[in-house]
C-alpha cells in the first residue's frame, strides 16, 4: 500500500506551521506500514496532476495568496477540480480554504475568484480573529489556533466541519467552523491541526487511500500523546481565550 | 533641561521602581508605564539630552545579544550607555531603562542611549527616539499571533525608516533580502554586514523560508548559498535586485563549541584583526558582525570593539551556562523557527548528542500560537537527542512534535512541574555532563526562577 501526498504551494503558502499537517499524514501512514511520497505542486506547469491521493493547501501571506490565486485561475485550478472529481481528497487551512471557495471579497477593489471546489464565500472583515479555537463535531472535538480577518460563509452544498465552543471560527456569527464537501475539507485551524486532531487525520487518510483501493481499513494507533496535547490545548482555549 | 511634566513623570516612575525593587521585583517595565502615562513625551524629552545620541537595535532574532555587544563596545570607548539590557523592548521598557539611569531631577546618568526595540514597535519608537543609528539584524516569522504577516511588517518598518532624517545611518544585514531591501527605499548612509565565507551553510536543511520572492518585484529569488532560511547569497533574476556589497564582511568563520573566530574584510580594503566571539553558533557570529557594523556607524574604533567582543558575556538564556548539582546547564532561548533552527544548528555542529530540557509555553511573551514548532526542524534534532524532559504550559504539544519528528518514546518524558523537570534531567545526566535547556521566554523565566531559588544563578534583571 502506498500514499501519495501533494503539498500545494509549499514555498508560498507555508506560514503558521501548517506543514505539520503533511508531517502528520505522512507519519500516521508510515506507522501503519504504508509507504508515503510527498510532492510539491507550486506556481507554473504541474507535472502529473492526476498523481495525488490527497492534497494539502495551507495558509499564506497576502503576497503569496495573490500569486497563488492567479495561478489557480488558469490550468492548475481546472486540474485541481478534475483531481477531486477523480476521487482525491483535499485538506485546506485558512488562506488555502478561502481560495478553494467561490470568491474572496476584499474591503475595496474587485473580488478574487476562487477555485470553486467548496461552496463557500469569504469577505474581508475589519477585526482579525486571533486566538485558540475549540469546536465540537459529531465525530470528535477539534482544537487549533485561528488567525484570520476573512469571514467565510457556507452555501448549501458545504456542511460545517464543527460547531464553535471557544473562539470565532468561520465568521464569528453563526458558530460554524470549517466546511466539508465530499472529500474536501477547509478550516481555520492552525496548530498544526492534524497532529492534535488525529481522528480528522485518519479520516483524510481513509479517503485518500480509498481513491485507488477498495475496503481500506486503518489499524488504530496509540494516540495517547495526541489526546494529552488536545486536552492541554483545549483547557487553554476554554480558560484563557 | 526636561520640562515640568517630564520631571513629574520621572519622579513617579522612579518611585514605582524603588517600590518594586524594595519588594524584590524586576522593575523592567512597570515604572516606564507609569512615566509614559503621565508624560507621553517622556522618552523624547530624556533621550534628546544624550550627548552621543541614540542607537536602536531591532530585528527578529539577535537583538538582545547585539545590543549587549554594542554596549560593551561603547563602554570600552569610554561612553556611558543607558540601555534596556534585560531585553524589555517595548516603549515601557525603554522608559524604564531611562528611569533606572536618571537623577531625581530627570538628568540622565549616561551619555548614549542604546535601545533594543521590538520589531513591531520600531516604527513608533524611532519617531520618539530620533536615533543616529538603526540596526536591523534579520526578519523571520515570529509570534504570528502578534506580528501577523512578515511582508506587512517589513513594509511598515521600511516606511518608518524612510521618514528618518538623512543623517541617520542604517546598519543592515546584507544577507537577508527583506532587511537589505529596507535600505533601497531611502537615500541615506547604510552600512551593510554579512558573511562571505563560501563554506558557511548550516548542517540543518532549510525547511522553512519567509522570503522566497524578490521583495521588490516578487520574482522567485535565486540563491547561490543558503545560510539559514532566506538568509544567504541571493539575487533576483528579473529586476536585478541583489545582495548589496558588504561594508563589514566575514571572509572566514571558524565555529567551535565555545565560540567562533571571524576573519574580517572591509570594502575599503583594510584587513582587520580576526575577531573572537566567545559564544557559540553562527547566529552569534552574525550578531557580532552587526555590533561591529554599528560601532563603525557610531565612529567607534574597531580595535577597541574587537577587544570588547572578546570579553563578551551572554545574556539571559542566550547560551549562558550555569553549574547545577555537578552538571552544566546550557540555557538556550528559542521563540521562533529560525531561532530554533539556528540554535540546534549550533548544538549539532559540535557533534553533541544532547540531553535536553525542552519547555514550551504560550503566554503573550512566548507567542500564544504554538504552531511555530511545526515549522522548526525537529527532524534534524531528533536523531541526535540522547534524552528529552519536556515541560511548560504547552509541553504536551512539544512532546507531540518530538514524537512526529521520530524521537523514540523511551527517550521522551513529560514532567509538568518546572522544578521536577530540571531535577529529572539532572538526575538522568552523568556527573559533569551538559544538559541543554531549550525554552520559550516565560518558560525560561520560570526555569531560571527555580534555579535562582537554589542559589545556582541570579535573577535576570540583575545581570
Amino acid at each position: 500500500m502506498d500514499l501519495r501526498v501533494a503539498h500545494l504551494y509549499p514555498d508560498l503558502m507555508n506560514i503558521y506551521g501548517d506543514r505539520g499537517n503533511v508531517i502528520a499524514l505522512s507519519q500516521r501512514a508510515k506507522w501503519r506500514g504504508i509507504q508515503v511520497e510527498v510532492r510539491p505542486y507550486s506556481v507554473g506547469e504541474w507535472v502529473d496532476p492526476e498523481w495525488p491521493d490527497v492534497w494539502f493547501f495551507g495558509g499564506g501571506q497576502d503576497q503569496g495568496q495573490d500569486i497563488v490565486g492567479a495561478d489557480l485561475a488558469g490550468k492548475n485550478g481546472s486540474a485541481l477540480r478534475k483531481s477531486v472529481e477523480g476521487g482525491a481528497a483535499i485538506f485546506s487551512v485558512c488562506g488555502g480554504y478561502q481560495l478553494l471557495g467561490h470568491e474572496y471579497v476584499p474591503e475595496i477593489g474587485p473580488s478574487i475568484t476562487g477555485v470553486g471546489i467548496l461552496d463557500v464565500t469569504t469577505r474581508a472583515g475589519k477585526k482579525r480573529f486571533v486566538g485558540n479555537l475549540l469546536a465540537d463535531s459529531p465525530d470528535g472535538q477539534l482544537i487549533g489556533f485561528e488567525n484570520h480577518s476573512g469571514r467565510t460563509y457556507l452555501g448549501s452544498s458545504a456542511k460545517p466541519l464543527g460547531t464553535v465552543i471557544a473562539g470565532n471560527g468561520n465568521n464569528g456569527e453563526d458558530k460554524t467552523e470549517g466546511a466539508v464537501q465530499g472529500k474536501v475539507i477547509g478550516c481555520y485551524l492552525h496548530g498544526s491541526c492534524l497532529p492534535k486532531n488525529p481522528w480528522l487525520a485518519d479520516r483524510l487518510l481513509g479517503w485518500a487511500l480509498g481513491r485507488r483501493l477498495k475496503d481500506v481499513k486503518l489499524e488504530p494507533l496509540d494516540d495517547g500523546d495526541e489526546l494529552a496535547a488536545r486536552v492541554q490545548a483545549s483547557e487553554v482555549a476554554r480558560t484563557r481565550t | 533641561m526636561p520640562d515640568a511634566l517630564a520631571l513629574i513623570a520621572n519622579a513617579a516612575g522612579k518611585l514605582t521602581r524603588e517600590g518594586l525593587r524594595a519588594t524584590g521585583r524586576g522593575a523592567t517595565a512597570l515604572p516606564g508605564l507609569v512615566a509614559l502615562t503621565l508624560d507621553p513625551n517622556f522618552i523624547r524629552a530624556l533621550s534628546a539630552e544624550l550627548e552621543h545620541g541614540v542607537a536602536c537595535v531591532s530585528g527578529t532574532n539577535g537583538k538582545t545579544t547585539t545590543a549587549r555587544m554594542l554596549a560593551d563596545i561603547s563602554r570600552t570607548a569610554g561612553w556611558e550607555p543607558i540601555h534596556n539590557r534585560s531585553g524589555s523592548n517595548l516603549d515601557r521598557g525603554v522608559a524604564a531603562a531611562l528611569l533606572a539611569q536618571t537623577t531625581w531631577y530627570a538628568e540622565p546618568r549616561g551619555n548614549f542611549g542604546l535601545f533594543e526595540i521590538d520589531e513591531a514597535s520600531l516604527p513608533s519608537a524611532i519617531g520618539r527616539l530620533q536615533p543616529r543609528v538603526v540596526v536591523v539584524t534579520n526578519l523571520f516569522r515570529d509570534q504570528m499571533d502578534r506580528y501577523f504577516e512578515l511582508d506587512a511588517l517589513a513594509k511598515k518598518i521600511g516606511d518608518a525608516l524612510a521618514g528618518l532624517p538623512a543623517d541617520t545611518t542604517l546598519v543592515l544585514n546584507a544577507d537577508d533580502p527583506l532587511v537589505a531591501n529596507l535600505a533601497l527605499r531611502r537615500d541615506a548612509k547604510t552600512i551593510f554586514f554579512g558573511v562571505d565565507d563560501p563554506d558557511v551553510g548550516g548542517v540543518v536543511p532549510q525547511a522553512i523560508s519567509d522570503a522566497t520572492r524578490c521583495p521588490r518585484c516578487k520574482t522567485p529569488l535565486v540563491y547561490t548559498r543558503v545560510v539559514l532560511a532566506h538568509v544567504g547569497e541571493w539575487s533576483c533574476p528579473s529586476c536585478g535586485l541583489k545582495r548589496p556589497p558588504r561594508d563589514v564582511a566575514a571572509t572566514k568563520v571558524m565555529l567551535g563549541p565555545d565560540g567562533s573566530e571571524i576573519a574580517l574584510a572591509g570594502t575599503v580594503g583594510s584587513i582587520f584583526d580576526s575577531v573572537r566571539v566567545p559564544i557559540p553558533g553562527l547566529y552569534n557570529a552574525y550578531n557580532a558582525l552587526a555590533a561591529l557594523a554599528a560601532a563603525r556607524a557610531l565612529d567607534l574604533g574597531l580595535a577597541e570593539a574587537i577587544r570588547a567582543l572578546a570579553n563578551f558575556r551572554p545574556a539571559f538564556g542566550r547560551l549562558e551556562t550555569i553549574d547545577y548539582k555537578g552538571r552544566t546547564l546550557r540555557l538556550v532561548l528559542v521563540k521562533n523557527p529560525a531561532g530554533f533552527n539556528a540554535a540546534i544548528g549550533a548544538l549539532l555542529e559540535t557533534g553533541r548528542t544532547p540531553r535536553l530540557v525542552a519547555a514550551l509555553s504560550d503566554r503573550d511573551a512566548d507567542g500564544r500560537d504554538v504552531s511555530w514548532i511545526w515549522d522548526a526542524d525537529f527532524e534534524a534534532l531528533a536523531p541526535s537527542v540522547e534524552h528529552a524532559v519536556i515541560t511548560g504550559l504547552r509541553g504536551r504539544d512539544l512532546a507531540l512534535r518530538f514524537k512526529y519528528a521520530g524521537l523514540a518514546k523511551e527517550r521522551v518524558e513529560v514532567v509538568d512541574d518546572w522544578s521536577a523537570a530540571i531535577d529529572r534531567a539532572t538526575t538522568l545526566a552523568p556527573e559533569g555532563a551538559e544538559v541543554v535547556v531549550l525554552a520559550t521566554y516565560t518558560a525560561m523565566q520560570a526555569l531560571r526562577a527555580v534555579l535562582a531559588r537554589t542559589g545556582a544563578t541570579v535573577p535576570f534583571w540583575e545581570d
